[in-house]
């Protein structure tokens, strides 16, 4: 060996491994630090919690009687918002990202569009808040409805599911579409055909955790102006509502004047939580179910 | 060795007899490029090339790499436009119309110039629509149709026998060289008259390779073909002219047999004796 000297090699040996392991505990400890402070969260929540949530408390109307208090409005809300947002963050998030990968020059104004997106997508919900009620409840008359509610939320996610979308394209191998194109199909057909069934998984996986982020969303909601109290069932898209954060919210600042409510918070959290579980679920399933393998 | 010998002299006897037939009619050229030069942003890959390419015939493409050859390749079907930053002139007529011009729908070119990529590229789809995607996006929906041409193309690339009971599974389940055949025969169901194939054998074993450039003297009745390869003695074996690039240019360009026993150039020599690339 001309540069490698045998003995130093073996002299430096023992430190790189040592170093090595030192390092995999510290990052071991990391990641031990974040489990714990999630497990005392959700052993807090679940004591608080115990023995509230039953039938009542599921499928009852809201009440300040803290007994009688029931979450299904805010569920509803919660649920026919996501019906809005679905939808409408799907169309224009995948929409927007094929044509920033697929049709879109590459040149300097779609640089400055790319950046924006980046960009959007860590402005403060509380902006979009703002936005939500300019635009939707006060420009369009619309009111603190499920829509607008919905939309606010829409927006919102919007930048995080084009972003998702766009890396999903990506992702997928050049030669699939080069393959395609040298058949002679149009553009449309290759991503129709081969660019679109492969990035789909992807593109929902990364739509999914973005809702699930939208659901957790209580600050544009209040700036929207959504009620605490609100007895009624929505029972569509133009009604007015309540969602879960929003209950999980006022409940938890109004536990100093009633104690109950606290309970009643940790209740809806959990509530929260399983929807969340459901959808993360949902989105691991799919990623699962349909990646395509090559 | 003997069989290789055997499949020499075919390639030979065949240069014989269309070297005939193209000395009676000077109009059976798919391909004429005329002082094509094509840049990526800055780099000048491709420098005054003027190549005639006939039809039926097999033409290959040496060189070492990065001497323009996949770029020349992609030029004849212009899939190179995919890069952004491509910038062209000069002229490629094929049969008479001018392809390089943007009012010619790059679509109709691809239709009739078929390629086969280095790496098997087939779809994450079953055999069955793997073959049936050309046909497809090309409006073909009658399912008797498509099963006719699907076989038809299967068996043209021999490899019917060793997929029939399978049609429904994905291609991925295919080994290397079967995938590579596949992705012919995918080729083969748009019916073109040219096939280009870029390193075709170059990720295969070689009985699968073997198969391949059986494969190409076979098709070569049918389509005219045009390889690139690395390997000298595939060139020798499959090809009836072959293309010397350099650098981006055509140092030479003969029948096959004049470019591997006596070349004109000095630099071809070097090159197919091994001394550099
Ligand atoms: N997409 C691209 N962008 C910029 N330059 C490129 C691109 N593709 C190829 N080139 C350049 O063009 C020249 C020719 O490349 P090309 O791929 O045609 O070579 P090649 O002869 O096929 O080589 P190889 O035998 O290694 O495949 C090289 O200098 C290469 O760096
Ligand atoms: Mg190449």
């Amino acid at each position: 060996m001309k540069y490698l000297n045998a003995d130093q090699v073996t002299k430096r040996m023992d430190g790189r491994i040592a170093k090595n392991n030192i390092l995999k505990m510290l990052f071991l400890l990391a990641t031990i630090f974040g489990l714990i402070v999630l497990a005392i969260l959700i052993y807090r929540v679940v004591v608080d919690s115990i023995g509230w949530i039953d039938w009542n408390f599921l499928t009852g109307r809201q009440s300040t009687d803290a007994e009688r208090a029931g979450i299904m409005g805010a569920l509803l809300g919660t649920l026919w918002m996501m019906l809005v947002v679905a939808p409408v963050t799907l169309i224009l998030g995948i929409g927007t990202a094929i044509y920033l990968e697929l049709y879109a020059k590459k040149g300097r104004l779609q640089a400055i569009i790319q950046t924006n997106i980046s960009n959007l997508a860590g402005v403060p919900s509380i902006v979009y808040g703002i936005l939500g009620l300019t635009i939707f409840v006060r420009a369009m008359e619309m009111g603190n409805i499920i829509l607008a509610g919905g939309l606010t939320l829409s927006l919102l996610i919007l930048p995080i599911v084009i972003v998702a979308a766009q890396e999903a394209i990506r992702a997928v191998p050049g030669f699939l579409s080069e393959a395609s194109y040298g058949m002679g199909a149009t553009k449309w057909q290759t991503i129709k055909n081969v660019i679109l069934p492969a990035a789909l998984p992807g593109m929902l996986t990364g739509a999914i955790l973005a809702l699930s982020r939208a659901i957790g969303e209580t600050a544009p909601l209040t700036v929207i102006g959504i009620p605490a109290l609100i007895i009624p069932f929505p029972e569509g898209i133009f009604d007015k509502f309540t969602a879960l954060p929003m209950q999980i919210y006022y409940w938890t600042i109004d536990s100093s004047l009633v104690a109950e409510y606290a309970n009643l918070a940790a209740g809806t959290i959990i509530v929260l939580l399983v929807l969340l579980f459901v959808l993360n679920s949902a989105a691991i399933f799919i990623r699962n179910k349909f990646q395509q393998r090559f | 060795m003997s069989l290789l010998t055997v499949k020499e002299n075919m390639v030979m006897v065949n240069n014989g007899n269309i070297d005939i037939a193209s000395s009676i009619a000077n109009n059976n050229v798919v391909f004429d490029t005329k002082e094509l030069n094509l840049w990526y942003g800055e780099t000048h890959a491709l420098k005054d090339i003027n190549l005639k390419i006939k039809e039926n015939e097999v033409t290959a493409i040496i060189g070492p790499s990065g001497c323009g050859k996949s770029t020349y390749l992609k030029t004849l079907n212009r899939m190179v436009e995919l890069v952004p930053t491509v910038r062209t002139t000069g002229e490629i007529s094929y049969k008479g119309q001018s392809i390089l011009d943007k009012s010619f729908k790059v679509e109709n070119l691809r239709t009739r110039v078929g390629m086969v990529f280095q790496k098997p590229n087939p779809f994450p789809k079953s055999i069955y629509d793997n073959i049936a995607y050309g046909p497809r996006i090309h409006g073909i929906r009658n399912k008797k149709i498509l099963d006719e041409i699907v076989e038809k193309s299967l068996r043209g690339a021999y490899i019917w026998d060793e997929v029939k009971d399978r049609l429904k599974e994905n291609a991925y389940g295919l080994s290397g060289g079967q995938q590579q055949r596949l992705c012919i025969a995918r080729t083969l169901a748009i019916e073109p008259d040219v096939i280009l194939m870029d390193e075709p054998t170059s990720a295969l074993d070689p009985k699968s390779t073997l198969k391949i450039e059986d494969l190409v003297q076979e098709l070569k009745k049918d389509y005219s073909i045009i390889i690139v390869t690395h390997n000298m003695q595939q060139a020798a074996r499959i090809s009836d002219r072959t293309a010397f690039f350099l650098d981006g240019e055509v140092v030479e360009f003969d029948v096959t047999d004049t470019i591997f026993t006596k070349p004109n150039d000095s630099r071809t020599e070097d090159y197919i004796s091994g001394r550099f690339g």
